[in-house]
């Protein structure tokens, strides 16, 4: 508890400053230079996605036009329904879902777990192995693959979807995370409160830890989620034939001739979904880079 | 309830050493529980993290040093001959050359911008929350996706841009053909998604920057650019070794967008392997000429090198934050010094005002 009033006092001294800054002018309002600078900010990030509407709704002739459109074309359904018939989008974006998902509620509960009982537990070599945990954020897992492809073709995993999922089961960052949030959040007096009411360990984490930690989980999950759903490089290697989204998105563009138009229709097709949660989380998602940011 | 309660009271008034002689079966689980309930939340994650992440690595390098095929698997033990083979091949080091040039066409700048963004919104705004969302907005879009939009835009004969700049009468760029021009695209891609992030992580770092400290250099009569440069970005310099750091680790690893900008390439990375990462140069090794061998050592080599980066960016950064400080700390003193001896002159007409902010400036420095 004291923690907490502690940290409330000097956020209200800066509070009662408020008036007298003001007046100092650093917290003036700014001009129309910020708001024109932040309008071109925004252009230059929605630009792209708009005009692959455009030309994923026109017909290609529109990409050689000298200037290009700024009306989106009639042709977008027609451009859907040839993607639809070029690649398993479907079954992709299915596939996308239940890897990122399990990848998700995987990462969040292991990372809560170890981040928990770095945070919160005393045990002996805990030091020690926080300080691994950190060192391997920096190690490129990537660089892997080589013997994780060998594995799943041994495995016979090759073309399902558990090869995807397996190899990013947990990562050393989710625990980092995890245990950073913990550390403050929870006073020891809840933990020890709670073994005294006769608690084991294991309710305590799951009556204390988890209510407390459960910010930081979401935070956890957008972040992972967003992860796995792009990644790349590994599905390409173990799923070509069963794809997920962005395996299958970049199979429209592996012939010989590119059909731009009907590329982009797809490329803007696999963005609704995280438009979407980004209409529905970007808050959350602009908090929660912010919140890393000063923990990390 | 008061029986267990007592019970209990007693328990924990008792010495250390008699406890274990009476202690019921219930205590002694409880004991265990104490005991082994963290070794067992933290085992998930070493165990799997071992399997999935550093176990493959360090096969890596057992692969490495064996003659090793794809189709006809472990060959013969050849030492480190695969390493040696790699350090003469141009191709490794044309890999290592175009990965160096994306990474700092898009290091470089994207910090700069990001940084620029971030004290743009670190201003009292109207609408805060919509623009922070609206600079986040292009890192919804995933690398597969910004690349077959970046691809078409820099498509030599039909893209916008080359069309573009037909309109303006100069000369379109052979962005997929041409050595500079490609980086230049492929870190294009890598910055309009990554640089609205970044700023959010230096907006972040620029918001805990005391709000004192602005109002003292503002009442020193320091202007917003004057406090940006003697402020800001001094105190954001942490952050900013994160994200160089982050970036670093990123960058070097560069695969879709080489991967996927020219589709009608049948080598990945340009027919000239104009743009070939060594992240590619490792996957057309393993997967495509099915040296599992050789293409390990690849792994190992840019394995080390991000390490031997990454320990030069954190010792350079140290270097220059203990240089700054110093000199930082010297200035403060000298100016303190200056202020004792303006005040043992008797100088009674200086306001107490300016003497605030100088001391603070120490404090803070020192």
């Amino acid at each position: 508890m004291s923690a907490i009033a502690t940290k409330q006092a000097p956020a209200a001294t800066t509070h009662s400053r408020a008036p007298r800054r003001r007046s100092m002018g650093i917290d003036r309002r700014p001009g129309w230079f910020t708001y024109a600078v932040l309008i071109v900010i925004f252009v230059g990030g929605a630009y792209p996605l708009w005009w692959s509407y455009i030309a994923g709704s026109s017909p290609s002739s529109v990409l050689s036009a000298q200037w290009p459109p700024i009306l989106p074309g009639s042709l977008f359904w027609k451009n859907v329904a040839e993607v639809l018939d070029t690649v398993p989008f479907w079954l992709a974006l299915g596939n996308s879902i239940i890897v990122s998902s399990v990848i998700t509620v995987s990462v969040v509960f292991f990372s809560t777990l170890a981040g928990y009982s770095f945070a919160k537990l005393k045990f002996r070599g805990r030091e020690g192995l926080m300080v691994f945990v950190i060192g391997t954020l920096a190690v490129p897992t990537q660089l892997g693959i080589i013997p994780l492809f060998m594995l799943m073709k041994q495995f016979g995993w090759t073309g399902t979807l558990g090869a995807v999922i397996v190899p990013t089961l947990v990562t050393a960052f989710g625990v980092f995370f995890m245990r950073q949030y913990l550390l403050d959040v929870i006073p020891d007096e809840l933990i020890e409160a709670a073994r005294m009411d006769g608690a084991s360990m294991l309710s305590t984490f799951w009556h204390v830890g988890v209510p407390a930690a459960r910010p930081a989980m979401a935070i956890l999950a957008l972040f992972t989620f967003m992860t796995a759903w792009t990644d790349y490089l590994w599905p390409l290697l173990v799923v070509p034939q069963n794809p997920t989204l962005q395996v299958a998105l970049s199979q429209l563009q592996s012939a010989k001739y590119v059909d731009y138009s009907i590329v982009l229709a797809g490329a803007v097709m696999a963005t609704i979904p995280l438009l979407v949660l980004f209409v529905l989380a970007g808050k959350q998602l602009v908090s929660g880079i912010m919140a890393g940011a000063v923990k990390g | 309830m008061t029986s267990t309660l007592t019970a209990r009271k007693q328990r924990s008034d008792l010495p250390e050493a008699r406890r274990s002689d009476v202690l019921t079966f219930r205590q002694r689980l409880n004991r265990l529980d104490v005991k082994a309930s963290p070794y067992l939340y933290i085992a998930p994650f070493f165990i799997l993290f071992g399997l999935i992440g550093l176990f493959p690595l360090a096969y890596t390098f057992v692969v490495s040093i064996n003659d090793w095929n794809l189709l006809t698997g472990p060959g013969e033990w050849v030492g480190l001959a695969n390493y040696a083979a790699e350090m003469v091949d141009p191709f490794f080091w044309k890999s290592l050359f175009n990965t160096m040039s994306i990474f700092l066409l898009s290091a470089i700048p994207q910090l700069i911008a990001a940084t620029f963004f971030a004290a743009i919104l670190d201003q009292n705004i109207r609408a805060k929350t919509f623009w922070r969302m609206s600079v986040l907005l292009p890192y919804v879009v995933t690398p597969v996706a910004v690349t077959l939009i970046f691809s078409s835009a820099f498509d030599e004969k039909y893209g916008l841009i080359n069309n573009v700049l037909t309109a303006f009468h100069i000369d379109p760029v052979a962005w997929k053909t041409d050595v500079f021009p490609s980086h230049i695209a492929i870190a294009s891609m890598v910055n309009w998604r990554w640089t609205g992030y970044n700023a959010l992580i230096l907006l972040a770092a620029m918001q805990a920057v005391p709000r004192d400290v602005h109002e003292s250099a503002s009442l020193d009569g320091a202007g917003s650019l004057r406090r940006f440069f003697s402020i800001t970005l001094p105190s954001i310099r942490p952050t900013m070794i994160f994200v160089i750091i982050t970036a670093t680790i990123g960058g070097l690893q560069i695969f879709t967008e080489p991967k996927l900008f020219n589709a009608t390439s049948a080598t990945p990375g340009g027919p000239q392997r104009q743009y070939q990462t060594t992240v590619l140069y490792l996957w057309d090794m393993a997967f495509n000429r099915q040296n599992f061998g050789k293409a390990s050592a690849i792994a190992w080599l840019l394995f080390l090198l991000i390490v031997i980066i990454g320990v030069l960016n954190f010792l350079i950064s140290k270097r220059i934050a203990t240089t700054e400080a110093k000199v930082s700390r010297r200035r403060a003193s000298k100016r303190l010094a200056a202020y004792e001896a303006d005040r043992a002159l008797g100088a009674g007409s200086t306001s107490t005002l300016p003497a605030a902010p100088a001391a603070d400036d120490a404090k803070r420095e020192s």
